[in-house]
């Protein structure tokens, strides 16, 4: 392609004394998309924030069009043409989009906002990019999808060269993804430079021309899109080859009892006749896109919420769980997606986390026998590998991978027959991720039946040994560990196959 | 990452063993508070003699009873993270009915306490199973409850006050063990045990600080929300009822204006005692101080001869004081974790 436009050379920063950053490498050409990829705590959002100026580096360069440049603060790096679209929306959502578009500087005319001529200047820079919103709609009424292309409008809209997008894709439908690539498209038409950061295969192997990957702080490698494929990309990430880092011991299922069975679910509206079986020892994966209603089905499982019809067996046996408390007394455990908002009280202390969910076998009468926790207590530090100054700190200050085994801990607490995982890695960090299969490994292994939900496909393929897929609530195919690959996932979640016909 | 294990070495270091003594760790615990009862029974004792008397301490623990009841339920109820405004209103509606029924209605007094009793208890179930099950507000809910009692009570007596001689129902309030020890206290050194052992030591209490922490992380770990929240209104009002039973029979008499501003105090001495209002975090041992606290302010004021007027200023300013030093306590040993890392 040719003109570089951005080059970061040797970038350190450490917070105190402990490198975020060390000698991080990253050029970007005119009118290129170049993924950034990386596990969580790879440094991907640091390396943003000093190319933002919210970061200031310890040492390495800036180039900006060959020029060195410093960036101290985020009105630089908009003067030098940087605009940045973060994950969260950043919109006053009860004012319009043009209001938004021109927030901290308003056309004035005779010492009044000038709203005609805002409204005027906002649809015309809305229609440069081919978005289709109106610059008078009050952003709360946007969807996401269109919320992020007001971001975008207004980071081009500041003279934007490079745009930095990060996991634009996260809370987007597929539908509301193809717009956002065909802006991506007409962006680059425009010469303008995008780093995209995103951990989705499928994505960036649609949109991006290099990827650039990073771990641990490191520069690991530049690959042209191109001539690399997924699972070389996940090798660097990890820094392990992939059999190692999901370390997995598959058994023979053939004979194993069937522990749950599911058949014809259904919740109007939200899912519709699903029906599996999970056997003993067996790990049955869930795949599909975000807001398909994997985790919908699971919690309905579980007794968090009510569905109309369909037979759930347990052991053979017909239950009906009308609320979490049953569930868990019936040997079924969920680990929730979000640990923040429905897995930990994170004020509270983690050995309060940990046995939450299982009080009633540390009961002496009606007062908590503060040994039989405290045994607990010790077997799923050791177990898990919780890296926890004591049981007693707070939930909330250990980081994301140690959060996560606490929230795995507490359901393991539970001692269940059937352990319902839900995105079990999500904002981990590779070294937990790594920890975590193992323990996932060990259960099944122990013959706990694993039900694994989960957006990851590398963890999907590699970890389970059956795989359901769903599409807008309903099951769009069923395929065994010998039929998976990342293709054949995404062709059934995202639509394009014929129709699944469940078994009769 | 890291970065936080470093953090968290550094605070095993700092965190001894001595928490393992419940003493300590009460003391450590409300470090705060502490610090505002120690000055504030220094400026009264420097000021009069008549405060550091056996006398007027026992006078003093009396006088904290009746809100320390109150305020005991009130620590569960923001604990869980909810308010109740209703406590007033009951205290005035169970404590002037009770001596209606005995005096005016001439009923036994067994029956006539049971059915004061019941009826603070009937409203806490009201509001806790509005709050629970139809998920409103506490705050309107407990509000409207408060009107509803209040309006009882005047309805009932017409807005007049009556006289009880009653001689075992005065005893309720009036009496003493062992010749020295008032009654009301008594009640209360059991309540604060039992509270304190339901709150720390049973699944119940740990359910309450994992509802108030996080609701939606409760509710997946298979707690009994419902459940758990309308005990605990339920408790909150018995406790009310009880506390109006008592205040009746140390003044004679029943009188429904008789509850004001109990559910301020109470509320008061649980956020003193560092309960925070958004829920999740909360000591017994806190709230019993910070009833402390505000019966000291009253008895101080008093003895020193300030004007009841002028000591309403006088507790708004200390309790707005007391707040803020304990929010900043907060600021300060995160300041000095930052200074560290």
């Amino acid at each position: 392609m040719g003109q570089t436009v951005l080059e970061m050379k040797g970038i350190k920063k450490s917070f105190s004394g402990i490198y975020a950053l060390s000698g991080i490498d990253f050029s970007l050409e005119l009118g290129e998309v170049h993924a950034l990829l990386g596990e969580n705590g790879a440094g991907k959002s640091t390396l943003i924030k000093v190319l933002g100026g919210i970061h200031q580096p310890d040492c390495g360069e800036i180039r900006i069009n060959g020029e060195k440049v410093k960036i101290h603060n985020v009105p630089e790096a908009r003067e030098n043409g940087i605009g940045i679209i973060h994950q969260e929306i950043v919109l006053v959502p009860y004012l319009t989009v043009a209001q938004n578009l021109f927030l901290g500087r308003e056309i004035i005319k005779n010492g009044m906002v000038d709203m005609a001529e805002t409204n005027r200047r906002a649809e015309e820079m809305i229609a440069a990019l081919g978005v289709n919103i109106r610059a008078e709609t009050i952003v709360e009424e946007l969807t996401i999808a269109q919320q992020q292309m007001v971001e975008i409008v207004k980071a081009v809209s500041f003279n934007g060269r490079i745009i930095v997008m990060d996991e634009p894709t996260s809370s987007l439908s597929n539908e509301e993804v193809e717009q956002l690539f065909e802006i991506i498209e007409k962006l680059k038409e425009e010469k303008v430079s995008i780093i995209y950061i995103s951990h989705r295969m499928e994505e960036l192997f649609r949109i991006s021309d290099r990827v650039t990957v990073i771990r641990d702080g490191e520069y690991v490698g530049t690959k042209k899109t191109a001539e690399t494929n997924p699972n070389e990309l996940v090798a660097m990430m990890v820094g392990r080859d992939l059999e190692s880092f999901y370390s997995r011991d598959f058994q023979e299922l053939e004979k194993a009892d069937t522990v749950l069975e599911v058949k014809n679910l259904t919740c109007e509206g939200v899912f519709e006749d699903i029906s599996f079986k999970v056997r003993k020892g067996e790990i049955l994966g869930f795949a599909g896109l975000v807001g398909a209603g994997r985790s919908e089905i699971m919690e309905s499982i579980f007794g968090a919420r009510p569905h109309q019809s369909g037979e759930i067996l347990l052991d053979g046996k017909k239950v009906d769980f009308k609320n979490p408390m049953q569930a868990i007394k019936a040997g079924v455990s969920l680990v929730p997606e979000d640990r923040k908002k429905q897995g930990l009280v994170l004020e509270n202390s983690v050995s309060f986390n940990l046995t939450l969910a299982s009080l009633r076998f540390y009961m002496n009468g009606i007062a908590i026998s503060e040994k039989k926790k405290k045994a607990v207590i010790d077997r799923y530090f050791e177990r898990l590998r919780i890296k926890a100054a004591s049981p007693e700190i707070e939930a909330g200050s250990l980081s994301g991978g140690n959060q996560q085994k606490v929230v795995l801990g507490k359901w393991l607490a539970t001692e269940p027959n059937v352990l319902i995982l839900d995105e079990p890695t999500r904002g981990v960090d590779v070294n937990a991720k790594f920890e975590i299969y193992s323990t996932i490994n060990n259960l099944a292994k122990e013959g706990i039946a694993i039900i694994m939900v989960s957006s990851e496909l590398p963890e999907i393929i590699n970890m389970c040994d059956n795989v359901c897929v769903i599409r807008d609530g309903r099951m769009a195919g069923k395929l065994s560990k010998e039929e998976l690959s990342q293709e054949g996932i995404m062709k059934y979640a995202a639509g394009g196959v014929e129709e699944y016909e469940p078994e009769k | 990452m890291r970065q936080e294990e470093w953090k968290n070495m550094n605070q095993k270091n700092n965190k001894s063993v001595l928490m393992d003594n419940p003493f300590i760790s009460i003391f450590r615990g409300n470090i705060g508070i502490i610090g505002v009862l120690v000055i504030m029974c220094v400026i009264v004792t420097i000021a009069t003699d008549k405060f550091l008397t056996t006398n007027n301490i026992i006078s003093v623990l009396r006088q904290i009873s009746i809100n320390t009841y109150i305020a005991l339920g009130m620590t569960l109820i923001i604990i869980l993270g909810h308010i109740d405004l209703s406590v007033g209103a009951i205290v005035a509606m169970s404590g002037t009915l009770t001596v209606g029924f005995i005096v005016t209605q001439g009923l036994p007094i067994g029956p006539s306490i049971i059915v004061g009793l019941m009826l603070g208890t009937i409203a806490g179930i009201l509001s806790g199973a509005i709050v629970s099950v139809f998920r409103v507000p506490a705050f309107i809910i407990t509000m409207a409850m408060m009107n509803v009692c209040n309006g009882i009570a005047y309805v009932y007596s017409g807005g007049q006050s009556t006289r009880i001689t009653d001689e075992f129902f005065v005893a309720i309030g009036n009496g003493y063990i062992f010749d020295r020890i008032p009654l009301p206290v008594v009640y209360m050194t059991i309540l604060i045990i039992v509270i304190s052992f339901v709150l720390g030591k049973t699944k119940f209490g740990t359910y309450v600080y994992a509802i108030g922490g996080n609701r939606e992380a409760a509710r997946l770990s298979g707690v009994p929300i419902k459940k758990v929240e309308i005990i605990v209104f339920t408790l909150s009002g018995l406790l009310s009822a009880f506390a109006g039973l008592v205040l009746c029979s140390r003044m004679y008499s029943g009188q429904p204006s008789v509850g004001d501003g109990y559910e301020l105090d109470a509320i008061a001495s649980c956020v003193l005692g560092g309960t925070s209002m958004s829920g999740g975090k909360g000591r017994i041992s806190g709230t019993v101080f910070g009833a402390m606290v505000i019966g000291i302010i009253s008895n101080g004021l008093n003895l020193i001869g300030v004007s009841s007027y002028w000591q309403l200023i006088v507790k708004g300013l200390i309790i707005a004081c007391a707040v803020l030093l304990d929010s900043q306590k907060g600021r300060l040993s995160a300041l000095k974790k930052k200074a560290a890392k």
